[in-house]
């Protein structure tokens, strides 16, 4: 899958999430940047990628995304091997 | 699986949530009407946040609960969704979350956040893992027993608590099964196993509530039914103590949804049934009784007979079927006497109705012919056009989303959960019978010359019994939501109905008419007291409560129970009965019941209400076509 195919399905998520028009994502954008992104928040968009994509995140690999480009490099390693 | 299933899809998510202002008065209506849509935990979470603005800005006037949760382990994450699913019900839930492990310290202190929230209704959500955390594999039997003593009065106690702070309804959570076994098939073998521990806790939870009168909220039952993998993530678990994924949390919602629906009476009633590739394979018009597919062995035969069963069983237990078909009726009805497959009879269906008109001119005249609201009916169709037109046309009738494969018909009928019920009473039972019966009168009433003939024809006997411990909820039950034919509206507890009958100058009647074609139940109870105060009172039997059930009016019913009232009271020593009229907005058609029978007015007050007296030394009973015997 192409990067910037799974950058505009996770800006589709996050705006769905967010309820917010505007958001763009880049790959150093992190939780401080966004208002309203706590951790329940944050479980909110894990949820919405491991339904939309049939994955299901491990927990190291939970622990290790601090950006939207972990997270986008994260999906698109695990929807590659699927 | 816990999709939301029976809901349709969103067509265009984004669209429908931007044209929900609420700044905008309509905003409550459309919201409820997004609500009734197939939502994820995202989409939840978004209307839960306009719903949150637009009660701040202009409240919607509906009913609200204030549920109270306590519980052990995070639940912030399915508040929502219990919000969503109240509004999906037109009522407002306002969620009061006790703090984190500290539900019993909120309930035994009355300066707590939990008494002040003045809940009207509590749930208890006690996670597995706090239940169990006194059990361990090495246990051996007498202490594993004594740990689930321990955990059941802790529970119990729970319950004592919160009932007698709070007087308000209690729903209890059953504990997920989250710990894997460690003996396998038969880990029952192993006492100290905390699988073993929390499958035994939900089985004693059952009788539990029984006797408490708590209700329960089985998350267990799903979780055998979705797979625990759909409601618990482990992960989940150790991140954020979350024992009910957020996946589920929707379902979840809805469940709690159905149990405060059930609560107030508000479940559906009726299920209103298309025929064509609904009931049957195949279009009964076109294709005839031979061409149908009903049972015979083949897949998709076997399907519909199963559906028909699902929707027989649904009727045994009170819920009334109807018939919504797009056919000659002559056609439509040909399966139900003919075809030997056919599961239902025609004295399956309250109400049939076949005919060309549109289906939800239909179905508002299967409400009214039943009596009961729209709100009250589930209409289940293969065909999409049919049941978005009804979906249009009266968007309080639930519209279940099915495919076109019967297999899938009754599961999603059981998962959307319409008619929950709490408990099953001798009246659901009777239903189905009493519509057919009901059926069979009506046919008699116009076959029949005369009214005189009609009345004879039914063969009715009505059958008194005096107040009793056996009759004593349904007594209760009818003293408090009979309306109409009320004569004095006076609501009595079981506990005033005690004092009725160890009062030995007073009477309690219970009154069952049975006829040709039936029991009608008990449709009428009167109380009679002697009135001893007053000098001038003396020898007047004052007729404190007489109601009756609108089904049976015009059938001789009022003046065969004088005949009784008065036989009752003479053997008190009564010369006078004394009848009262209060009005209500409801029972303006009694207003001049006494007159009707006899009695002369004595008082009639500004407000519409009266006194009339009837001089028993001076009564002939009446002569009807009802015979009375004492049960």
């Amino acid at each position: 899958m192409q990067d910037g195919a799974i950058y505009e399905q996770l800006t589709d998520i996050f705006r769905d999430v967010f309820m917010r028009d505007d958001l763009t994502l880049k790959p150093e954008l992190t939780a401080k940047d966004v208002p309203g992104w706590d951790s329940f928040k944050q479980i909110e968009i894990i949820i919405a990628i491991e339904e939309k994509y049939g994955i299901k995140f491990h927990t190291r690999e939970l622990d290790s995304l601090h950006n939207v480009g972990d997270l986008a490099r994260t999906v698109e390693a695990k929807t590659a091997a699927a | 699986m816990t999709t939301l299933a029976w809901l349709p899809p969103v067509p265009d998510w984004r669209a429908a949530l931007k044209a929900i202002s609420v700044a905008q008065p309509d905003w409550f209506d459309k919201l409820v009407a997004l609500a009734q849509h197939r939502l994820d935990f995202v989409r939840i979470n978004a209307l839960d946040t306009i719903l949150k603005a637009g009660c701040e800005t202009s409240p919607p006037k509906v009913k609200q609960i204030r549920l109270a949760i306590l519980g052990s382990s995070t639940l912030a994450h399915l508040m929502p969704a219990i919000r969503i699913a109240a509004i999906r019900r037109e009522f407002l839930v306002t969620v009061y979350e006790a703090d984190y492990g500290q539900y019993w310290q909120e309930l035994t202190d009355p300066d707590s956040g939990l008494h002040a929230f003045k809940p009207t209704m509590i749930l208890f959500a006690l996670d597995a893992h706090h239940l169990a955390a006194g059990v361990n594999a090495g246990m051996l039997e007498q202490d594993a027993d004594a740990a689930l003593e321990e955990v059941q009065n802790r529970i119990r106690e729970c319950w004592r608590l919160a009932r007698e702070a709070f007087k308000c309804p209690i729903i209890q959570q059953t504990p997920l099964p989250v710990h894997p076994t460690v003996l396998g098939n038969n880990e029952h073998r192993l006492p100290g196993s905390k699988a073993r521990f929390i499958a035994r806790f939900n089985a004693a939870l059952r009788p539990m509530a029984d006797a408490a009168g708590v209700e329960l909220l089985a998350t267990d039952d799903r979780a055998a039914r979705d797979g625990l993998a759909a409601w618990h993530d482990p992960g989940l678990w150790h991140r954020a103590k979350q024992e009910i994924s957020p996946s589920a949390a929707p379902l979840y919602g809805d469940l709690i949804g159905r149990i405060i629906a059930a609560k107030q009476g508000k479940s559906y009633k009726c299920l209103v049934m298309d025929l064509d590739n609904t009931m049957w394979g195949g279009v009964i018009g076109d294709d005839g009784l031979e061409g149908i597919v009903i049972g015979q062995g083949s897949a998709l035969g076997e399907a519909f007979v199963a559906f028909q069963e699902y929707a027989r069983e649904l009727s045994r237990r009170g819920i009334i079927l109807a018939v919504c078909s797009k056919n000659d009726e002559a056609n439509a009805l040909e399966p139900f006497e003919k075809h030997p497959e056919m599961v239902l009879k025609r004295g399956d269906i309250a109400c049939f109705v076949a005919n060309w008109t549109d289906k939800a001119a239909n179905i508002r005249t299967i409400a009214a012919e039943l009596n009961i609201g729209l709100d009250s009916l589930v209409f289940i169709d293969d065909n999409p056009f049919e049941r978005t037109l009804v979906r249009q046309e009266l968007p309080m009738v639930a519209v279940p989303e099915v495919g076109d494969d019967p297999v899938s018909y009754a599961q999603i009928l059981s998962d959307a959960g319409y008619f929950e019920g709490l408990a099953v009473t001798q009246e659901d039972r009777e239903r189905s019978g009493q519509y057919q019966g009901n059926r069979l009168r009506e046919a008699l009433k116009s076959s029949a010359t005369d009214l005189p003939s009609y009345l004879r024809g039914l063969e009715m006997q009505l059958i008194w019994r005096r107040f009793d411990q056996i009759g004593l909820s349904r007594t209760v039950q009818l003293i408090n939501k009979t309306n109409q034919f009320n004569l004095t509206t006076r609501r009595y507890t079981e506990d005033d109905v005690l004092g009725v009958m160890r009062d030995n100058r007073s009477f309690g009647l219970q009154l069952r008419l049975l006829d040709r074609f039936g029991d009608n139940g008990i449709i009428s109870i009167v109380i009679g007291r002697m009135q001893e105060e007053a000098a001038e009172e003396e020898g007047d039997l004052l007729i404190d409560t007489w109601l009756m059930s609108c089904r049976v009016l015009g059938r001789q019913v009022e003046p065969t129970t004088l005949n009784l009232v008065a036989e009752q009271a003479q053997k008190l020593g009564a010369k006078r009965l004394v009848g009262e009229y209060i009005p209500t907005k409801k029972n303006a058609m009694v207003k001049d019941h006494y007159a009707k029978l006899g009695f002369t007015v004595v008082n009639e007050a500004a407000d519409g209400s009266s006194r009339a007296v009837l001089d028993l030394t001076a009564f002939t009973p009446a002569e009807t076509f009802i015979d009375v015997r004492e049960s």
